[in-house]
């Protein structure tokens, strides 16, 4: 009710102030979207600054070089290459993606088109689950339980028979997980993940296709294997990418139990380190500048590696519907 | 004509497979859930019989031996009793105080301490990196959401997905170059720093998928009614996808508890109880990698104890969060 000419009323009054309220909006909402851009980009940057003693002094031969020795003694400097810590991240998780992906696309088969409606959903949490369990957690029950286990009745009896011919699994001269066990370990933890996306990729696949095998008196697994796996191909190896990317970063569990030892071994069931092992384990405690320095290059191509491997992935795996409950992949 | 005159010849076969490749599905999901079961259980278990309650209200003793100080431990510090006793009549400190032979106690172990310690530290730095990431994570999924997708919200989206699949060691090496580094010491703060590059994305993740479950209608109505475009999103879109965004946050902050590799970096551990985020802090996930790594056996099943509390803390939020989530649909 406006009074006088002149005197704005109360709803007038408050509209001017509040008249730039959605540009600060925009500017605000846009300056945090752009603190994620820039925490991305210190990612980056930091481990690229970080890096630049031991990349300016050893280049890519870095990733070739076959001793890990971060202590100088009487005899020789310091040397450090990384060969070690890439075949240990690539062999292990290797292993876990040999292991984990046809496993895990078989439960995202069973969780999508086998499973009874009622236990569809109990079971999909219950694999979830498993993606929640910390990984320190895999890595006291991998060293106190597992490796004792896979110890015993895998690696003594086929380093007994088959490693006498093949050297790959032979005899280890260190005892625990080493190589062969930690990747089994990976492989149960990057299940989750593959298992997931494999049944979301699924789950969109239009009914179509199905309908088209069954009329054509195909049997359940024809349907499945012959006409819906095919059509979410690209998803499924996406999957199988996201769950390889966890494997290569994956710490805890491989520092706890692949026995953290730089001298290659022939057998696989030897113990070895893994690249985030590596880090892990001595950065805390790091001999000098340069030492970090080497730390820090391995991290930097750690992460060039994962951001390439997710890109591709996430370029595969369209916009499944993962909903709020599984943002963890 | 009956149908089984009118089946094909290799049917029998087809069956056959279809029967066994089914079964392998089942068998596949079956080798996920049952390592959940017997790592839960595992850890339930050997690391129940642990739990009491100086487990949970005391910090760290040193598990030495009675016999061999010759006085008894000061519960307060897990120091001898008489440690930096000062002699009376040289005034220079004592240099075996030990209580006269006769009032010597039998040789007993001290009793271990516990890991309050550790579980302050758990919450109060994943309570820091909480704070900091839920601004950030808040305010970008509304960026990505409520705007009028642009060019740079994509390149966002795309930075979460970075930030979501760069392993946790790269997060811990940034932190430490950034603040420890920098401040010459470890500390709480830099693990907060640490653990909120792994929350963020997340967090963003979850509210922008909640916010677009949010109806326009809801939207629209808000905008009829005059409110400006801040105004209906804080006062009506947000409240109405409440329920989602907590369950992104809870999420984010189990992760952010599960951590440990940036922690071992960052944050380093101590055996004391502190508030003091600027020093160095112990943590759940950390006193578990220690106490694995301990030559102590009683140290070591206490390991067990400390993956119970995390386990327990990780486990009971993601299956709040699961529940509501369904419940929801």
């Amino acid at each position: 009710m406006a009074a006088e000419v002149g005197q704005l009323s109360l709803r007038e009054r408050i509209s001017r102030r509040t008249q730039h309220g959605d540009a600060i909006f925009w500017g605000v909402a846009l300056f945090f979207a752009l603190v994620v851009v820039a925490l991305v980009a210190a990612i980056g940057v930091v481990t690229f600054a970080g890096s630049s003693e031991a990349r300016s002094l050893f280049g890519l031969r870095f990733l070739a070089g076959q001793e890990w020795n971060p202590v100088d003694t009487e005899v020789a400097p310091a040397t450090f290459g990384a060969w070690p810590a890439v075949y240990g991240t690539l062999t292990t998780s290797l292993i876990a993606v040999l292991l984990a992906g046809p496993v895990g696309a078989f439960i995202g088969i069973f969780l999508s088109e086998l499973c009874p409606q009622r236990l569809r959903a109990p079971l999909s949490f219950l694999v979830e689950l498993l993606a929640a369990i910390p990984s320190v957690i895999y890595g006291l029950w991998g060293v106190a339980v597992f490796v004792p286990f896979y110890t015993q009745f895998i690696v003594a009896p086929v380093s007994a028979t088959i490693g006498q011919a093949v050297p790959a699994l032979g005899e280890p001269a260190a005892s625990g997980g080493g190589i062969m066990g930690t990747g089994i370990v990976l492989a149960l933890m990057i299940l989750p993940t593959v298992a997931s996306i494999t049944r979301d990729v699924l789950q969109v696949v239009p009914n179509t296709q199905r309908e088209v095998m069954l009329a054509l008196g195909a049997t359940r697994w024809e349907v499945i294997w012959g006409s819906v796996v095919p059509f979410a191909r690209a998803g499924i190896i996406g999957g199988v990418m996201l769950g390889l990317g966890r494997a290569l970063g994956e710490t805890m569990a491989a520092t706890m139990i692949i026995g953290n030892s730089t001298r290659l071994a022939p057998s696989l069931f030897d113990s070895g380190v893994t690249a985030a092992s590596l880090v892990a384990s001595e950065l805390p405690n790091n001999n000098g500048p340069l030492h970090s320095s080497a730390l820090i290059y391995i991290a930097l191509v750690l992460f060039g590696i994962t951001l390439l491997l997710n890109l591709s992935a996430r370029l595969l795996v369209w916009q499944t519907a993962r909903g709020p409950a599984g943002a963890r992949a | 004509m009956s149908i089984r005159r009118a089946a094909p010849p290799n049917y029998a076969a087809r069956k056959l497979v279809d029967r066994l490749m089914r079964g392998l599905t089942v068998v596949a999901t079956g080798l996920a859930v049952a390592p959940l079961v017997v790592i839960i259980g595992y850890v339930l278990v050997k690391g129940g019989g642990s739990l009491n309650a100086p487990f949970f209200t005391q910090t760290y003793q040193a598990p030495v031996t009675m016999g061999d100080v010759g006085g008894t431990i000061d519960p307060n510090t897990g120091l001898p009793a008489d440690f930096g006793a000062i002699d009376p009549n040289s005034g220079l400190p004592l240099e075996n105080p030990a209580l006269p032979a006769e009032e010597a106690p039998a040789a007993e172990p001290a009793p271990l301490g516990g890991v309050l310690h550790s579980i302050v530290g758990t919450l109060l730095i994943t309570g820091l990196a909480l704070l900091f990431a839920l601004p950030i994570g808040l305010l970008t999924g509304v960026f990505l959401s409520e705007f009028p997708p642009n060019p740079l919200a994509t390149f966002v989206r795309f930075c979460c997905d970075v930030l979501s699949g760069a392993p946790s060691i790269i997060v811990g090496v940034v932190a430490y170059v950034l603040v420890v580094q920098r401040a010459g010491s470890y500390s709480g703060v830099a693990g907060a720093i640490a653990l909120t590059f792994l929350m963020v994305p997340t967090i963003t993740r979850t509210t922008e998928e909640i916010l677009k479950l949010v109806p326009n209608a809801t939207r629209e109505a808000a905008l009829a009614m005059g409110a400006p475009l801040w105004y209906a999103t804080f006062t009506v879109v947000l409240p109405a996808a409440l329920s989602g965004i907590v369950t992104g946050v809870l999420l984010a902050f189990a992760r952010g508890a599960g951590e440990t590799a940036p922690l071992l970096l960052t944050v380093g551990g101590s055996n004391v109880l502190s508030f003091n985020l600027q020093d160095q802090m112990d943590a759940l996930p950390l006193r578990t990698y220690y106490f694995t790594n301990s030559p102590f056996p009683a140290e070591y099943n206490q390991a067990w104890g400390t993956a119970f509390v995390l386990t327990a803390m990780v486990l009971l939020v993601n299956i709040l969060v699961r529940v509501a989530t369904r419940r929801r649909g």
